[in-house]
This record gives C-alpha cells, sequence and structure tokens, in this order.
C-alpha cells in the first residue's frame, strides 16, 4: 500500500488502529485521509488496511 | 472594551501569529511576548521520526487557524481545510491557494471559489487574497468572516506596498480587514492598524528578527498604538503651510 508518497508491504492484515500504534503515530496528532476519504478517530478500530490502499497521515507543523 | 471580533468570536488581541520558520521551542515564548491569540498553522505529512507536535508548544487558551498552504485550486483548498478541521482545533480556517511559485500570489478566483465552500460547511473562513475591492465584495458575499489582503509578496518584509488599495477595502467592506504578508516592521504594522486595518498578521519579519520575543513584544506594542491612533482620529493634515504650535501672542510682539 501507499503511505504518504511512499509505498510499503503489508506484511500481513491489520487495522488502521494497530498499523498507527506499530508505527509511533500520536491518534490525537493526526488526521488520516485513506483513498481520499477523511477517517473519523471512533473508525480506526474497525477499518482493515489493503495493499491497494493509499494513506496520507497529516499533522499540524509551523506555517504563516 | 475595544475587542476584535471575527463572526462572533471575541479577542482581545489584534496581532495573530504566523508560526512558520521557528523552532518550536521558541514558539511558546514568541506567542505570549506577542500576546496572540490567534495562531496560524500548516497541514502536512506526519514524521513520527519526530518528537514533539507544535500543539504541544502552543497555550491551549490559543485559536489555532490551519492554513491551506499547499493549495493550487479551490478544491485542494477545501479538501486541506476538511482534514485540518477533523483534527479537532475547531472550525477556523484561512484561505491560501497559490498557483504562482515564483511570487507566492494568491489566485483570488480559486479563493471566491473555496471561500464560498466553506463558509456553507460552517467554516468560519478568513481568506488570503491579493486587494482587489471586487473581489473583497465577492468573498464578502460567499460568507468570508474577515478580508484577509497583502501587503506584499509572502516572507519578503517590504511593507505596506499595497498600503493605498488596503485602505479602499478597510473603508468600502464592513467585515473586520487583517492584513496578512509582508509587514516586515512594527512601524509597519502600527501605520496600517492606524489606517483602520482589523487586525495584522505578523511571521517572518519576527522569525527572522535578531532577538525574537523582543521583536514579537515590539510588533504588539505597535499594534496597540496604532488602534488607539486609529481610535483617538489622526489629527489633520496642513499643505504648504503651517499652524504655531505655540501661541503667538503676549510676549515679543508686544515690545
Amino acid at each position: 500500500m501507499q503511505i504518504n508518497g511512499k509505498n510499503i508491504i503489508l506484511k500481513n492484515s491489520k487495522t488502521l488502529e494497530d498499523f498507527l500504534k506499530e508505527n509511533n503515530y500520536i491518534v490525537g496528532r493526526i488526521v488520516i485521509e485513506l483513498n481520499g476519504e477523511i477517517v473519523s478517530k471512533d473508525k480506526y478500530s474497525t477499518i482493515n488496511l489493503k495493499d491497494t490502499d493509499v494513506m496520507e497521515v497529516l499533522t499540524f507543523v509551523g506555517g504563516g | 472594551m475595544d475587542k476584535l471580533i471575527i463572526q462572533g468570536h471575541e479577542f482581545n488581541s489584534r496581532f495573530i501569529l504566523g508560526s512558520g520558520k521557528y523552532s518550536l521551542e521558541l514558539i511558546k515564548a514568541a506567542i505570549e511576548s506577542a500576546g496572540a491569540e490567534i495562531v496560524t498553522l500548516a497541514l502536512r505529512r506526519a514524521n513520527t521520526k519526530t518528537e514533539y507536535n507544535i500543539l504541544d508548544f502552543i497555550p491551549k487558551n490559543v485559536t489555532l487557524l490551519p492554513n491551506t498552504s499547499g493549495a493550487r485550486t479551490a478544491e485542494e483548498a477545501v479538501r486541506i481545510a476538511r482534514l485540518s478541521r477533523e483534527l479537532g482545533c475547531g472550525d477556523f480556517v484561512k484561505i491560501e491557494v497559490i498557483k504562482d511559485t515564483k511570487f507566492l500570489l494568491p489566485d483570488n478566483y480559486e479563493t471566491i471559489k473555496a471561500t464560498e465552500i466553506l463558509a456553507k460547511e460552517g467554516f468560519v473562513v478568513m481568506p488570503y487574497m491579493y486587494p482587489d475591492l471586487n473581489v473583497a465584495r465577492d468573498l464578502a458575499n460567499a460568507g468570508a468572516a474577515t478580508i484577509m489582503p497583502l501587503a506584499a509578496p509572502i516572507g519578503s518584509n517590504l511593507g505596506l506596498l499595497t498600503k493605498h488599495f488596503i485602505k479602499i477595502i478597510i473603508d468600502e467592506i464592513k467585515l473586520p480587514v487583517i492584513v496578512d504578508a509582508g509587514i516586515g516592521s512594527p512601524a509597519q504594522a502600527c501605520e496600517i492598524m492606524q489606517e483602520g486595518a482589523a487586525a495584522v498578521m505578523i511571521n517572518t519579519a519576527i522569525a527572522t528578527a535578531k532577538n525574537i520575543n523582543e521583536m514579537a513584544l515590539a510588533f504588539k506594542l505597535a499594534i496597540e498604538a496604532g488602534r488607539k491612533a486609529y481610535l483617538a482620529g489622526l489629527g489633520r493634515v496642513l499643505n504648504f503651510k503651517a499652524e504655531a504650535s505655540s501661541p503667538m501672542i503676549d510676549f515679543l510682539e508686544d515690545k
């Protein structure tokens, strides 16, 4: 699957929540766009990631 | 009390601080020195290697104003605004739609389109724009909460290059006019506040100053001074003549 423009291989099927935990993302600081759709935080545990998914993991940074 | 009111939200400070170009540790102190109650942010890809997030350095009472920087079309600006709102930091959004990569000038047409869509979705929409009165009217009609005309190209510190056109917008548009981009010195911030700007937004002028905290404070004082001068009403100007400030009678001419 593709995350933030990079291709990665999903070793085994996992939920979005598990993926974010494994990769040390702080859930309170990020927003997820999966295949062009915003994913609300209460859905993280119910979504299973697929190899064809395109995901953006975004956060706030300094800006003017 | 003289408050800045943006779509029903009240602020005591008229100083909007941009948070770009600082190291994270300096942001908190800059916000405090500025007395800023609104701080802008940008949305970017998250990096798991970074230990700290900018939100850890912004006091909780500060209103966050995410921008849509990076957007080249109205559609992209709308996408960024929706994603930013999902982060749970409120409904404010500063619309920035920029196709021109050399001078970073905003695309007014796309900005109007994005404003219309986001205002209908309940956002507090603060569009950054090239100062054109017709566009300001269109933005107001599209549901903008403020108008944010540029003083000079982003990050240039060139000052009030568009002053006359900003003044036209201030005079003609009932919404708060917040001057954004290009202001390089406290004197310039004071000058446009004197002319009736509702607030100014400053980032680069502080981030590139030798002493960030002192410059943030200098801008705070200048913005307050300019506002007070505006409310007091500037004295009149005489051209090609003079008028003595001291009485001209009762002394030497009597001899």
